[in-house]
């Protein structure tokens, strides 16, 4: 409404977001709070290992060191960059809400920022002194504790995100508390960071396990011990990750309810929740299989075998944050803001007047028979376009016609008499929040769109119109008006 | 401002609240933790240049090889400083310029979003480069290219930056930019993009007399023929020629800035850096000439003159931006005011077709199931009439001694009809709203 309208019209908005935070939780979770303490614990044993003469087991310690050498590779490169990315990307599509959020939780992003410094300065300490470290026993015994602090400051970090987490899920409390403590206090809080914990236990052990068939070559004694480490580590996280998950999955149902105002349940909650209840056992055997047959036969283990359950392991986790998503719809500050990016409060404004008129940026404001088209168009990308597209993933033509009949023709009158409801029966939308006039000109486009198929462009490519009525010379006037109002 | 622009100029309304901390505090937390950044990134940059350059030199003499080797180890290091540092005024800008910011990321959107792609592939192509270093030692070519890949992918980045923060200070320009393209092309973003490659030199040929002088490090393992003073003078002489080419650019800055945020407080405090840079270049060059046993004589005063400068700019830098973006946030501020009144106005008087939300509504027996069935149904039935759905009349003939049948359809209905799309299932209506739906439907004759 006051930002210019970045839109990615194939793609689809949330879809850029969510495979950035996608990448960047497998990330977090994979390669550094699950990781590390397998690495560490990994470091330890190969001192444990070691001849009487010899400070570590030499080939040993170099297959971790190369483990190691992938995961501070990976993160302090893409895991870093998707990191930003999420800011970057979430403060183009809802400048909006970044905007509100950073205002009231500045502090705490700055106390999750220098945490996350922290964590950088250590990964790097503790890759780049590595090899430095194996010259004395005593260098690499003090190497190996840090391993530890490390493993404890990931997970810290950890527990503050999904906090962050927690509190974007929570209504009604935003706007009374503005507080970070209200993360801690969500339902799904504890349920959540019991589950992330173990699961990314299991998921560092499962890319270690991948990573030790590429490292070692077939046949030699390393190989066989590594791997039979890794089913090890997996075979002690992968029952809590269960336990947990469960606990998880009981919660969500309740965290739904605690955090919509509008009853439980959409559709689409329903399947994919249904969805859930086969993706963990499923996953959770797989990755267990996969450990007991490398304890018992580690000699047979390949490459290939390990990538489906380590493929399964990840998907898992992708699930369980696609789910967490729609506990958050339709708002994207609880109670407060839509993911329109309109704040609630203001909607009888714009019923009164339609949303047109105080928009920053559209090209139309009286809406008149020629310009109709015109005006659905900036009235779809004010209300629609955050979530979905004209062609592309989640098309706004295609949603209407999985209603209406794939390939008919849409009928304008009927479009009109869904949008006003549609939150009633979909309940992860907002309600739509115009007059009846900008209501009219929507269906008139969408028809026009099942037509045409034309794209609509974003303000990174089309510019931007500024709308007459907030330009500067009105912003002129009206400074005027509070002066002489003032005398 | 001209006046023709003002029409085309937007004037948004701000976040509607109140600043997380006060103002002078977040402009003091935004100008420090920008600068500890843009070192970093200078370091990154300057020393991916130089390694490039040692690199190729290297080809004919041994010994810039490994120079450049050694310049290699310290860009992944300081890369990632300057990734994590970066966060810090990321979030005071965006808190502090909210609307200004996001809109200029907005309108340069694509360019904007493809820094995060574009600086991981650069940061792993110094991985890349780093550790292939003995593997592809007799593919010299290979293995300049990708260095050479990722200095031109550092080079890119800025000027994204740059564009971006150019932009965010002209509402006036917004109306009318289309892309990054059209917006890198508003005067002033290639001078200060030469001002900051220069930095970037300068800094980092300081950096690397300091590295290359630490008494810790093993200088005479790895090199044969250079000499520490060779490499210090070297760097010294780079620092020192950088910053005298920012005494040219510098002005032109200045100059080309468009001249609304221009006024005495920000000529002072960059006449006042540019002043401290004076000594420090008299000190670099004094001990550029003098004998070798004296290079190190001044540095540390160099660094703090330096450290001056470069915290007077950065302030510079922000006392330009608070003056030119002062009276369009007046006006912000206006409409916001304006605004918030408006919309408060309309929530106490909500418009009349706002009916309140169906469970509220105490109306008679078939009043509530009514409201239900139009906030629900009606989009896709009608009374007596085909619609998406059948008519309400075909429900009453199927149900109409089956009230418990008709419920579980609500809930989660079947597919029956050829030809028809299927029906939602609304499983969050509440009992009792479900009941007075049912008993509305049924009673329709
Ligand atoms: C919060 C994001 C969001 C917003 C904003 C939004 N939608 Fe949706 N909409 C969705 C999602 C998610 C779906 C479900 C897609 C699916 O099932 O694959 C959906 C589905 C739909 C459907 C199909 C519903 C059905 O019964 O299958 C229609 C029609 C629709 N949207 C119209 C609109 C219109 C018109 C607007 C703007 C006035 C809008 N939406 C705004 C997220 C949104
Ligand atoms: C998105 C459009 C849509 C909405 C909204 C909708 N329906 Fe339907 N309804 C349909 C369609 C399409 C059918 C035909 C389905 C079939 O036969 O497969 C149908 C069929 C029915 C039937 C006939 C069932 C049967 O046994 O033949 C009933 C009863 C019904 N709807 C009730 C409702 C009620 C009550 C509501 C509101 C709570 C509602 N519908 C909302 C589209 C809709």
């Amino acid at each position: 409404m006051d930002f210019p309208m970045f839109h990615l019209d194939w793609l689809n908005d949330r879809f850029l977001i969510a495979m950035i935070a996608i990448i960047h939780v497998f990330i977090n979770h994979g390669l550094a709070v699950g990781f590390i303490p397998y690495i560490t614990w990994l470091e330890q044993k190969g001192v444990s290992m070691a001849g009487a003469a010899q400070i570590t087991d030499p080939a040993w310690d170099d297959m971790v060191y190369r483990k190691m050498k992938v995961a501070f590779i990976i993160t302090t490169t893409l895991g870093a960059m998707t990191g930003v990315g999420i800011w970057f990307s979430a403060a183009l599509i809802s400048p909006a809400s970044i905007g509100s959020l950073i205002r009231v939780f500045y502090f705490a992003w700055f106390v999750e920022w220098l945490t996350f410094v922290t964590e950088v300065v250590l990964i790097m300490i503790y890759f780049l002194t590595w090899k430095n470290a194996g010259r004395t026993l005593k260098a690499k015994l003090r190497h190996i504790r840090f391993g530890w602090f490390l493993s404890l400051f990931s997970w810290i970090t950890m527990v503050i995100i999904v906090s962050i987490l927690g509190f974007m899920m929570d209504p009604g409390n935003w706007n009374q508390h503005h507080s970070l403590l209200n993360g801690f206090t969500n339902p799904i809080y504890l349920p959540q960071l019991f589950f992330r914990t173990p699961a990314a236990m299991v998921l560092g052990g499962i890319f270690g396990m991948l990573l030790t068939t590429i490292f070692t070559s077939r046949g030699t004694a390393v190989r066989t011990t590594a791997l039979k480490s890794a089913a090890r580590w997996i075979l002690a996280w992968a029952p809590v990750a269960l336990v947990a998950a469960c606990i998880y999955y009981r919660a969500m149902p309740e965290a739904m309810r605690f955090n919509m105002s509008t009853a439980v349940g959409t559709m689409e909650f329903a399947q994919y929740y249904q969805l859930l209840s086969y993706i963990i056992p499923g996953a959770v055997s797989l990755v267990v299989i996969i450990s007991i047959w490398a304890l018992l036969r580690p000699r047979s283990i390949r490459f290939a075998f390990v990538l489906a359950p380590c493929l399964a392991a990840f998907g898992f986790l992708g699930i369980f944050e696609r789910v967490r998503e729609f506990i958050r719809k339709p708002y994207i500050i609880g109670g407060y803001m839509y993911s329109n990016l309109l704040r609630e409060e203001d909607y009888p404004l714009y019923k009164r007047d339609g949303i047109l008129k105080y928009a920053t940026y559209t090209g139309v404001v009286e809406i008149t028979p020629a310009n109709r088209l015109a005006a659905g168009r900036d009235v779809f990308m004010l209300s629609c376009s955050r979530c979905h597209t004209t062609n592309g993933i989640n098309s706004i033509v295609e949603v209407f016609e999985r209603v209406y009949g794939a390939g008919k023709p849409l009928d304008e009158n009927s479009i009109e008499a869904y949008i006003p409801n549609m939150h009633n029966g979909r309940t992860y939308m907002p309600p739509f929040p115009g007059n009846t006039q900008e209501l009219k000109a929507l269906a008139a486009y969408i028809r026009q769109l099942q037509l045409t198929g034309e794209p609509l462009g974003g303000a990174q490519t089309e510019g931007v119109t500024v709308n007459p009525l907030n330009s500067m010379d009105a912003a002129v006037e009206l400074m005027k008006k509070n002066e002489s109002d003032e005398k | 401002m001209n006046i023709l622009l003002q029409a085309t100029t937007p004037v948004p309304r701000d976040i509607p609240l109140p600043l997380p901390l006060p103002e002078p505090l977040l402009v003091v937390l935004l100008v420090i933790s920008f600068l500890a950044h843009i070192i970093f990134v200078n370091l990154m940059l300057g020393g991916s240049v130089l390694t490039l350059w040692a690199q190729i030199k290297g080809l004919k003499d041994k010994e810039y090889d490994t120079l450049a080797y050694e310049i290699a180890k310290t860009i992944t290091v300081n890369k990632s400083l300057a990734v994590v540092l970066g966060v810090a005024p990321l979030l005071s800008i965006n808190a502090l310029y909210t609307v200004y910011f996001y809109s200029a990321n907005a309108l340069t959107g694509l360019m904007w979003i493809s820094i995060i792609p574009l600086v991981t592939i650069a940061f792993l192509l110094t991985y890349l480069h780093k550790y292939t270093w003995h593997k592809l030692e007799n593919n010299k070519p290979l293995h300049i290219s990708i260095i050479a890949a990722a200095v031109l992918v550092f080079l890119f980045i800025p000027l994204i930056f740059l564009t971006n923060i150019n932009l965010m200070l002209f509402p006036e320009k917004w109306g009318t930019v289309r892309g990054f393209m059209s917006a890198l092309t508003l005067p002033n973003v290639f001078p200060r993009y030469l001002h900051f490659l220069c930095a970037s030199l300068a800094v980092t040929g300081l950096f690397l007399f300091w590295y290359v002088g630490r008494k810790r490090y093993p200088f005479e393992n790895y090199f044969h023929t250079l000499t520490r003073y060779d490499v210090k003078k070297k760097v010294y002489s780079l620092a020192f020629a950088m910053s005298l080419f920012q005494f040219m650019i510098g002005p032109v800055v200045l100059l080309t800035l468009p001249s609304k945020g221009v006024k005495w407080n920000l000529i002072v405090v960059i006449l006042s850096g540019a002043a401290i840079a004076l000594p420090a270049m008299y000190w670099m060059w004094k001990a550029i000439t003098g004998p070798p046993e004296l290079i190190d004589r001044h540095y540390r005063k160099v660094i703090a003159a330096m450290t001056i400068t470069v915290l007077l700019m950065g302030s510079g830098r922000h006392v330009y931006r608070a003056n030119a973006l002062a009276p369009h946030k007046k006006l912000m501020a206006a409409r916001t005011a304006e605004f918030e009144s408006i919309s408060a106005e309309a929530r106490r008087n909500p418009p009349a077709d706002d009916a309140p939300p169906v469970s509220n509504t105490t109306a008679g027996k078939g009043g509530r199931g009514a409201a239900v069935f139009q906030a629900n149904c009606s989009a896709c039935h009608r009374q007596d009439q085909q619609l998406v759905g059948p008519p309400v009349t075909e429900m009453v003939s199927i149900y109409h001694d089956n009230e418990q049948g008709l419920k579980s359809w609500i809930k989660a209905p079947g597919k029956k009809r050829p030809g028809y799309p299927q029906m939602p299932g609304f499983p969050q209506l509440s009992d009792a709203d479900l009941n007075e739906l049912t008993g509305y439907i049924l009673s329709i004759k």
